[in-house]
């Protein structure tokens, strides 16, 4: 019967075309916003996943997410230095500075300052010069994207010079000069990243009493780290967090204090929607326009069940085809637009509810129209 | 009991009626028939005086609210939901008015489908399906699908499709009313040449006078009752009226 079930499906062009253009859209939909909410959330801990090396950040006890910043005093390092299992801690600056280009125009930059000694805290891939190139004077090293963009020359016909190593600017009118180009990660506010020494990025920043932002903290081989933060957090009274806690940190904060997820949960039940809507009633309306055909089958001696399975075999095939169509359509938008500032992430576990999605909407299609087909008398075939 | 002539349908005091109340309509009241194997009975009379409700109960296809049909000696009442369509499955063959026919089907696959519903694998189904086509004189349009066929063509595919599976008893509702006379006529001279036989037996339920000769009996009906049983071949025993 399957044959016949696909046949029957794929004869009525119009309505087959229809049930598969509503799930695409639907699937594409889910999957595509779903994939853009996703990386804006990994765009929010970007930075964190930037600085491996540290297993625990400890920063001021009202810090809600990776950018709110809420300078400690640098003697803290020290006293989370004493705490017990602690193997080193170092200090770390970020902040949001102002830089002039050399044509005069302004550009904000996420400053990142490393620990003078150990520059712990490095960009995780370096394109141009070295990390240890930081130690020479003035020395700043700027992200790949930054130097293409916003800290790019512009000449007067128009054209964009990326800032390379040797080039200069102004750090709250201070001089910086470029000594390497590298990548990361890019973050939710994709600003230019500029990395240079924790001394020189209290140089640059505005005089305050507080300047430490974070201390990265590497615990002991064979500690438990999170008995370690616990003792941290016990001794200093400071906040101890462990990369993925302070991840998770930052993604409640966007979730709950920004209106992405309601954003993009719209727009991702609004795709669930239109799949029940388009596909879920066309595969209806297929079922009852060819309801006489299901009970001449009844009546020459086809069960239920055997028209239940056809049933689910054509809502199985519509669902396969509308889902691999989507998916494929987003994940080639996401290509396409991999190099812009889109973000896009598609990992296994969104295809997985995607597909879970499509197969609900199908479902639901299904059981409407196997309702109809179970109760369907067969004598309807002699009716005209 | 599949000897010839022996009774291949017995309706005793069958009754069916549609709606309740004040609405209630009675389709059926008290009809007693009787057919015989490798006899064409036709029912005729007037639209709405219950001959299509006869056919559905025979087949297998409505529940009779009283009064006793066995067809082959089985009652369908007996029989659960599982039973009733694997009999009708295995036993009866169906021809409808408006064919009836898979339009996403090809004529081979359309008459192929009673033996895939019973359990034959789909080549051999297909290949016993073209032989019958054959029979039917459609050779030449196995790989036609329905809208690629005349009104004509159409019913020989539904007749050969309800051939198949060697069904005892056949029904036809109003076999040629969508044809023009001369394709009825070429389509019940089919249906008597390749489909009655020794064996099966054959009800048509009909309007159209023009095929009646075709008939071996006719049962007359009205109101919900047979109010004469005609013999048309002298070798076959008269029923009384009812």
């Amino acid at each position: 019967m399957n044959f016949i079930a696909i046949k029957m499906l794929m004869g009525n062009r119009a309505k087959y075309l229809g049930i598969i253009v509503g799930l695409t859209f639907a699937s594409l939909l889910i999957t595509q916003q779903a994939a853009i909410f996703l990386g804006l959330m990994t765009r929010t801990f970007g930075f964190l996943t930037d600085t491996g090396l540290p297993d625990i950040w400890v920063m001021d006890p009202k810090v809600q997410y990776i950018d709110d910043l809420k300078p400690l005093k640098e003697t803290e390092s020290l006293r989370v230095r004493s705490v017990e299992g602690v193997e080193w801690a170092v200090p770390l600056y970020k902040g949001l500075l102002k830089a002039r280009l050399p044509n005069g125009t302004f550009q904000a930059c996420n400053v990142v300052g490393l620990d003078d000694e150990t520059l712990i805290g490095g960009p995780p891939k370096m394109l141009e010069g070295r990390l240890a190139n930081l130690r020479s004077s003035d020395a700043v090293i700027v992200d790949v994207v930054g130097a293409n963009s916003k800290l790019a020359r512009t000449l007067p016909d128009g054209r964009r010079i990326p800032m390379r190593i040797g080039d200069t600017m102004e750090l709250n009118d201070h001089r910086a000069v470029v000594v390497g180009i590298c990548q990361v990660q890019r973050t939710f506010q994709s600003q230019p990243v500029i990395y240079t020494t924790f001394s020189r990025a209290t140089v640059f920043a505005p005089r305050e009493r507080k300047l430490m932002s974070f201390v990265l903290v590497k615990a002991k081989p064979g500690q438990d780290i999170h008995a370690l933060c616990q003792r941290i957090r016990r001794t200093t009274g400071l906040a101890a967090y462990t990369r993925d806690e302070f991840k998770a940190l930052t993604i409640r904060y966007y979730m709950k204090y920004t209106g992405i997820p309601i954003n993009f949960g719209t727009t991702v039940i609004l795709g669930f929607i239109v799949g029940v809507a388009i596909a879920g009633q066309t595969f209806y309306n297929f079922t009852l326009d060819n309801i006489r055909y299901f009970g001449t089958l009844k009546a020459m001696g086809a069960s239920d069940f055997m028209l239940l399975r056809m049933i689910l075999l054509q809502a199985a095939t519509v669902g396969a085809i509308g889902y691999g169509l989507g998916v494929g359509i987003a994940s080639a938008l996401g290509l396409l637009t991999g190099s812009t500032e889109l973000s896009f992430r598609l990992p296994w576990q969104l295809l997985l509810f995607s597909a879970v999605a499509v197969m609900l909407i199908c479902a639901g299609s299904a059981v409407l129209s196997m309702w109809k087909v179970m109760r369907l008398e067969p004598a309807i075939v002699f009716k005209n | 009991m599949d000897s010839v002539n022996s009774i291949a349908v017995l309706c005793k005091g069958l009754t069916k009626s549609y709606g309740s109340g004040n609405n209630q309509v009675h389709a059926l009241c008290g009809v007693d028939l009787e057919v015989r194997t490798g006899e064409l009975m036709m029912l005729v009379g007037p639209s709405g005086c219950g001959k299509t409700t006869l056919i559905s109960v025979i087949a297998g296809v409505l529940e009779r609210d009283g009064g006793e049909c066995l067809v082959f000696g089985y009652d369908f009442k007996q029989m659960n939901p599982q039973e009733k369509t694997r009999y009708r499955g295995k036993n009866i063959g169906f021809v409808f008015q408006m064919f009836n026919l898979i339009p996403a089907l090809t004529a081979t696959e359309n008459v192929a489908v009673p033996l895939i519903i019973n359990g034959v694998k789909r080549r051999e189904a297909l290949d016993k399906a073209r032989e019958i086509l054959c029979r039917v004189g459609l050779s030449d349009r196995t790989h036609a699908v329905p809208a690629e066929l005349s009104g004509g063509q159409q019913q020989r595919v539904a007749i050969a499709r309800a051939m198949l599976h060697d069904p005892k008893l056949i029904v036809c509702d109003e076999p040629t009313s969508a044809l023009d006379h001369e394709t009825g006529h070429k389509v019940m001279e089919l249906l008597r040449e390749v489909a009655v036989g020794i064996g099966r037996a054959f009800i048509v339920v009909t309007h159209d006078a023009r095929i009646f000769k075709f008939a071996d009996r006719i049962a007359k009906m009205d109101d919900g009752h047979i109010i004469s049983i005609e013999n048309m071949r002298t070798d076959l025993s008269s029923n009384t009226k009812c």
